[in-house]
Formats: structure tokens, C-alpha cells, sequence
């Protein structure tokens, strides 16, 4: 049963990371737009190098 | 001055829970929105993005597909009107939309902030489910309490942050002494989270951590929902209104500036342009031309308006440039007035409790009783205040209107998704349950069942000669009713005469000079015609005998499907217009609506809505114009089209965003359905209820069968509800 003590914070730890990642997207309107930015992946502008 | 309409008569209860963020102070960089109904495409968005960016003094350019706009950040000097070209050019059609109006959608912060109680809630009950299954498997003794303890460290918090919307909803309640849904909600998770912490500190068997924290996700689910609906129709119904630009042409000394409408003082000279709406109640100082009322009082025919004459915020200039001297701004003209009639209308609708406020009623006082009965029984027959503690919690958690919770918004999102796919925007929570009990139809006629264009009706009774002479003089002109005879005339293939030195004098007609001789088209008065009740032109050639065009109001498609849909489901029609006799009666006859009434003024159309909801019936009210906002308030329920005036709109539960008329009869079909649906939904939360509440009360639930019976009810009523798509 001692792997319950590395399993456990384990699994709250790898929940946290993903609460935290949503509310991250949340908070820098990344859900505003969802129909163009599953557009915008198709165009090739800014394939070089990233929009300054 | 739409702008300013609409934030003092917000019809939606929501609208005045959410009011519209004060405009931000615009700092130097200008921000411009462009409404872009045409881009569709990845190419679309990096085509405008690139012609906007590089045209000089732009900044910033990002186009929103999802809302078809795009935002720009650009230098102060540059406007909209420098823009739109720009993008015409490049193949995509574009309107200004006015950023102020727009500022409630931008910063949506209600919705973000539910959101994120829900993705907490989210996390928190699959991490707590993941524990209680394990103790639901077999966990035993020291295991079960260390399970139970993380449990508990990961639900208080949780619950803290994301059932804050459902504490503070019982709270305004229970202050007032009222119940609603949110009470027992929030009695059966504090009493499960305060049994669960007592059972866990005691080494107990049962805990309900995770069934406190489903049921918080499930009912910030439905929540979300309901609100997204909403936020969606509210988005649209505000590109409406943003769409229509508040501003006016102040003449400073003689010249033009263009300042919003809200700047405008008494006593300033203003210049509207043809085709220009009245900002403001005012004089006319300078110019000769006619004016569209028909926005305002229901009649078809342009009056004729010239120096001294009194004109109202609202009516449309057709034919001359006009300078008028402002005599009432903002909320003191009549525009406004009238609006205010919708106010005082207002009262009526807050009557109406929905279906699920209907089912709090029954339902909150018996889930306490039940549930204060099974603890004062157990206590009585055990003599343990913790068994009996321990078994009320478990019939609360139970009863727990999860489904409750999600019946209504699930199948309200369904319709009115199915709905907004047919062109109609449902703008007010509960216009689908008041739609579905309509029994009496009324609409208006100008601009709602007619398209408030005129069309020619006796193209036939003229020579071509005379054909060929008007088709010259109309084209030289923009009114209405010269447009609609160039229209005809080009479908029947008359080439245009050789006319000379046509000249356009505002507010009377054309005329010009055709083979030596004088030629003269416009109002009968001018030309030697004689006047009769039917909207016409005439035309004059030299000496000859005047001869007349005559004209009707062309129906809007799909009016005649519509009336034939809702006489064929039973339900009666009327016409109620401020038109006159004539026009009306010709209308009703044509549509076959027996029941008709002419000349009526907002108040009396008004007055025969509240006499027919005395009479018991529910009334759907369809118009468009300033004179119909107090009875589209007084309605039942009430549709508007995209055309109609702001103050209409923002009225009616209904906005109809195509031209087409007839989703009407289809909207009043999905409505009966949706609540049916709804009913049914509140039958199967009520089986599951009858199934398990005498487990509970018995004491024979366990966490397990809880969280059964809580998911099942609510994925069977999400099913349900799908159903409707």
C-alpha cells in the first residue's frame, strides 16, 4: 500500500497541471475566437517565424 | 441615439443583471469594429487581416470569425469610413458597428467566471471520485479514513470557490423570506459536507464528498448552459444595435462636423442628409423634402415637410437635404417618450413564473419537510442524533434537483439553437414557454407583414411613351417610390427617353424638358393630378392630362405562409396598423385575416393587447415600429424583425434576423415541443426521485447509489433534451 503515497499526490499533481493550464487559456481569451483559430492553423503566414 | 435607447429600456432582466461595462476612455490609439457578415475562411481572415494592416495608421488588426468582426487599433485620424473602401475593394462587404455598444460582449466576464467554477468543480469531483471508488471497492479502516481526510481537503475548498453562485442566490432569497431552487441546493451540500467531515473524524463508514461535489458541477453545468444561450442571443441582438451608429452633422458656422448624437444640445443647427434619420425633435430651418413616419406611426404615404415644419427623432428624410434647429435632445424627445410607454408595459411580462420557478414552488418546502420528517423519525425511533443526521443529508443529496437543474437550460439551449439556425435569436429565458402557450396572433403591417418598400401596382394602364418619360425623370431621383418605378419599369424592358435639364426639386418631384415640351413627375399637387387615399406618383407631359402611378406596399416573404400557418393551427390572427382604412383593409383581404383594425394610435394598439390578455388569452405581438414597442411589451410574447427600430427590438422576446417571415409558424411549433420537453424532463427527475428518496429515507442509500441515481437522471435528461436538435 506504499505506493499509495507517491500514486496519490501523483495523480492530484497531474490534475492540478491541467486545472491550471485551463484557467490559464481561459484567462488569456483563448476561447474567444474558436471557429477562426482552428482556421488560422491552416494559413501559412507566420510559419517562419512567430508573429512579433 | 439607439445606443442611449437601448441602455434606458433593457426589456431582459439579464441585461439589467449584466449592465454594459461604461465605455472605457479611448486612449490615443482609436479602436474600430467592423461587423464582416461575408468572410467564411482562413483565407478570408488572412486576406482582410493583411489589407487592413497595411494600410497607414493601423495598428492592429485581428478578425474574430466565430463574430464575424474585426477589431482595429489604429491612429486617432483614421476612421471607419477610411476602411470600409479598402475592404470592398478586396471583395468583402462591411459595416461600422459602434465599439460602445458592443463593450458588453468584448469583457464577458460573468461567463469566463462561471467557467472556471466549473472547470474547479470539474477537477475537484473526478479527483474525489477517483477516491471514493476505491473505498466504494473495498478500502477498509485506516485507508478509508486517509481517503476520506484528502477527499475532504480537496472538497471544502472547491466547493468554497465554485458553489459561491448558488450561495449567493439562496442568500438573496432566504433575505427577502423566499424560497428558491438554490435553497435546498445549498442545505443539501453544506449538511453533506458537515456530515461527511463528522462520519470522517469519527471513522464512519459513508462520506459524500463527491457527491457534493457532482452535484455542484452538474448544476454549474446546467448553469453554464443557460448562460451561454443567453450570452450568444444577447451578442447578436447588440450587433444589431451597434450596427446602427449614433451619429449626426452639426453645422458650426456653416460648416460640418460629425459628432455622436449624444453631444447634440437644443438650439444647435443640424444637417440631415436623404436617407438620414432625425437625431433629435427639431424645426425645420432650411430645405424642402419628405419624410418616412412610418417607424413611428404605422402610415405609408411620405409627408411633405418644408421651413417651419416640426419634425420627431426617428423619421427618415427621403428626397431633400434638410437644416433643422434642435428642440429636444436625448431623453427628452418623443423617440424617448414613447420608449418610456414600454417601461410602464414592462410590469406585465415579470408576472409570468416559468416552468422551473413553478416546480421550485412544489418542490424546495417538500424535499425540507421529507427530509426534517425522516430526521425527526429516525431520531425518535435510534434515539443517535448522528444516524438520523447522517440519513437527512442522504434523502437532501438525493432529492437534489440535479436534473432539475439542467432540465429547462438543456432543452432551452437545444431550441433555441435549432431556432437560431432558422434565422430567429430568442432573447429572453422564458419567451419559449410564453411562445408555446400562444392562442391569438396580431401583427403589424408596415414593415412587419409588408416590406415597407413600395411597388407598382398599374404598370399596365400607361403608354409606352409616358413609360419611357417617367423611367428618365425616376431615375434621376432616390425616393422610394421613383426606385420602385425604375425597378418595374427596367424588369419590363422600357429604355429611358431622351430627356433634357431634369432637375429634382425636394420634396415635390422631377422635371425636365422632352421634345420642347415640359415634363413633370411627383406629387399630385405639383403636377395637376388629383389626390385620392392610394399612395401615387404622377406624371405630366407638356399640357396633356396628368396621369397617375399607383403604388402598394409590397408583402415581406413568407407573410402569407406565416398568417395561413397559424390560421391552420387554430389560432386567430388580427391586423392592427396605424394606417388608413384603405391600405389596411386591401392588406387584410389579400392574407385572408378577418380580423383588422385601422388608424390605431401605439396607445390603442397597446390597450387591445392588455384587453385581450384580460379576456384570458395569451397574445403574440409582431411589429417593428416605435408605435408598436408599448404592445410588444404588453404581449405575451412578442418577435420583431432585424429591420425594426432599436427601441422595438430591445421590447420584443424575439428578434426574426432573416427577411423571411414564415420560421414564425415554425418557432411557435418548436416552442410547444421544447415544452413538452421540458415536462417530460421534470417526469423522469421525478421517477428517479420516487425510485431512490424511499431508499434514502429507509436508510439504505449509500454514497454509491447517490451518485447512481444523480448521474443517470442528469445524463438521461441532457439525452432528452438532445432530442429536440
Amino acid at each position: 500500500m506504499e505506493v499509495l503515497a507517491y500514486l496519490i499526490p501523483i495523480s492530484l499533481l497531474l490534475g492540478g497541471i491541467g486545472l491550471v493550464a485551463f484557467i490559464y487559456t481561459v484567462r488569456s481569451n483563448q476561447y474567444e475566437d474558436p471557429e477562426g483559430d482552428s482556421r488560422r492553423i491552416l494559413s501559412d503566414e507566420w510559419d517562419d517565424r512567430p508573429k512579433p | 441615439m439607439t445606443a442611449q435607447l437601448s441602455s434606458g429600456t433593457a426589456a431582459c432582466p439579464g441585461c439589467i443583471a449584466t449592465p454594459a461595462e461604461p465605455a472605457r476612455p479611448i486612449p490615443e490609439d482609436v479602436q474600430i469594429a467592423l461587423s464582416l457578415p461575408g468572410i467564411h475562411c482562413s483565407a478570408c481572415i488572412a486576406t482582410v487581416e493583411r489589407e487592413l494592416n497595411a494600410h497607414s495608421g493601423v495598428e492592429d488588426a485581428r478578425v474574430n470569425l466565430t463574430l464575424k468582426r474585426a477589431m482595429i487599433k489604429a491612429a486617432p485620424n483614421i476612421r471607419a469610413a477610411d476602411l470600409i473602401p479598402v475592404l470592398e475593394r478586396a471583395g468583402f462587404e462591411a459595416h461600422e458597428l459602434d465599439p460602445g455598444a458592443l463593450s458588453a460582449t468584448q469583457s464577458d466576464k460573468a461567463g469566463r467566471d462561471l467557467l472556471m467554477r466549473l472547470a474547479v468543480a470539474g477537477f475537484a469531483s473526478m479527483n474525489v471520485m477517483l477516491l471514493s471508488v476505491s473505498v466504494w471497492s473495498g478500502a477498509s479502516d485506516a485507508t478509508r479514513d486517509m481517503f476520506h481526510w484528502i477527499s475532504a481537503a480537496i472538497a471544502l475548498p472547491a466547493i468554497a470557490f465554485s458553489a459561491q453562485p448558488f450561495f449567493s442566490n439562496a442568500w438573496s432569497a432566504l433575505r427577502v423570506r423566499r424560497l428558491n431552487m438554490d435553497v435546498p441546493i445549498v442545505l443539501a451540500i453544506l449538511l453533506a459536507l458537515v456530515t461527511s467531515l463528522w462520519e470522517t473524524a469519527l471513522s464512519g463508514e459513508h462520506a459524500y464528498f463527491d457527491a457534493a461535489l457532482t452535484l455542484t458541477f452538474f448544476l454549474l453545468a446546467g448553469r453554464y448552459l443557460d448562460y451561454r444561450t443567453r450570452a450568444a442571443a444577447r451578442s447578436a441582438a447588440e450587433e444589431l444595435t451597434a450596427l446602427e451608429v449614433p451619429r449626426a452633422i452639426r453645422l458650426v458656422d456653416g460648416t460640418e462636423e460629425e459628432v455622436p448624437v449624444a453631444q447634440l444640445k437644443v438650439g444647435e443647427l443640424i444637417l440631415v442628409r436623404p436617407g438620414g434619420r432625425m437625431p433629435v425633435d427639431g424645426q425645420i430651418v432650411s430645405g424642402q423634402s419628405e419624410l418616412d413616419r412610418s417607424l413611428l406611426t404605422g402610415e405609408t404615404l411620405p409627408v411633405f415637410a418644408e421651413q417651419g415644419f416640426e419634425v420627431s427623432a426617428g423619421e427618415v428624410n427621403l428626397t431633400g437635404p434638410l437644416t433643422i434647429r434642435a428642440t429636444a435632445v436625448g431623453e427628452d424627445t418623443s423617440l424617448h417618450r414613447m420608449a418610456d410607454l414600454v417601461a410602464i408595459a414592462e410590469s406585465g411580462r415579470s408576472r409570468y413564473t416559468s416552468l422551473a420557478d413553478k416546480a421550485a414552488k412544489l418542490y424546495a418546502p417538500g424535499v425540507h419537510i421529507l427530509s426534517a420528517l425522516s430526521f425527526v423519525g429516525w431520531y425518535i425511533y435510534s434515539g443517535d442524533i448522528r444516524t438520523a443526521l447522517n440519513i437527512a443529508a442522504a434523502v437532501l443529496i438525493i432529492t437534489c434537483p440535479c436534473a432539475l437543474g439542467l432540465a429547462v437550460p438543456a432543452v432551452t439551449t437545444a431550441a433555441s439553437g435549432r431556432l437560431f439556425r432558422k434565422g430567429m435569436l430568442i432573447k429572453h429565458a422564458t419567451a419559449l414557454e410564453r411562445l408555446a402557450e400562444v392562442d391569438t396572433v396580431v401583427f403589424d403591417k408596415t414593415g412587419t407583414l409588408t416590406s415597407g418598400a413600395p411597388e407598382l401596382i398599374n404598370f399596365g394602364d400607361h403608354s409606352r411613351s409616358d413609360l419611357e418619360v417617367a423611367l428618365a425623370l425616376a431615375e434621376a431621383s432616390a425616393h422610394p417610390l421613383s426606385a420602385a418605378l425604375v425597378k418595374a419599369a427596367r424588369e419590363a424592358g422600357v429604355q429611358p427617353a431622351k430627356v433634357r435639364d431634369i432637375t429634382e426639386v425636394p420634396g415635390y418631384g422631377t422635371e425636365g424638358e422632352y421634345r420642347g415640351q415640359r415634363v413633370r413627375l411627383g406629387r399630385s399637387a405639383w403636377v395637376g393630378g388629383q389626390q385620392d387615399a392610394q399612395t401615387s406618383a404622377w406624371l405630366a407631359v407638356g399640357s396633356d392630362r396628368p396621369v397617375a402611378f399607383r403604388y402598394s406596399d409590397a408583402l415581406r416573404p413568407g407573410a402569407q405562409e406565416a398568417v395561413e400557418a397559424f390560421k391552420a393551427s387554430g389560432k386567430e390572427v388580427i391586423l392592427i396598423s396605424g394606417d388608413t382604412q384603405g391600405a389596411v383593409h386591401a392588406l387584410a383581404e389579400k392574407l385572408g385575416i378577418e380580423s383588422w383594425v385601422a388608424e390605431a394610435l401605439p396607445q390603442d394598439k397597446a390597450l387591445r393587447i392588455k384587453c385581450l390578455n384580460e379576456e384570458g388569452r395569451n397574445v403574440l405581438m409582431v411589429g417593428d415600429g416605435l408605435n408598436d414597442t408599448a404592445a410588444l411589451a404588453a404581449a405575451h410574447v412578442s418577435i420583431s424583425p432585424a429591420s425594426a427600430l432599436d427601441a422595438a427590438r430591445v421590447a420584443s422576446d424575439i428578434v426574426l434576423l432573416g427577411n423571411d417571415l414564415s420560421p414564425i409558424a415554425d418557432a411557435c411549433d418548436t416552442a410547444v415541443k421544447a415544452t413538452k420537453r421540458i415536462r417530460e424532463n421534470f417526469q423522469i427527475a421525478t421517477v428517479y426521485n420516487v425510485i431512490a428518496v424511499p431508499l434514502a429515507v429507509a436508510g439504505l442509500a449509500t454514497p454509491l447509489i447517490a451518485a447512481l441515481a444523480m448521474s443517470t437522471s442528469s445524463i438521461t435528461v441532457s439525452l432528452n433534451a438532445l432530442r429536440l436538435r
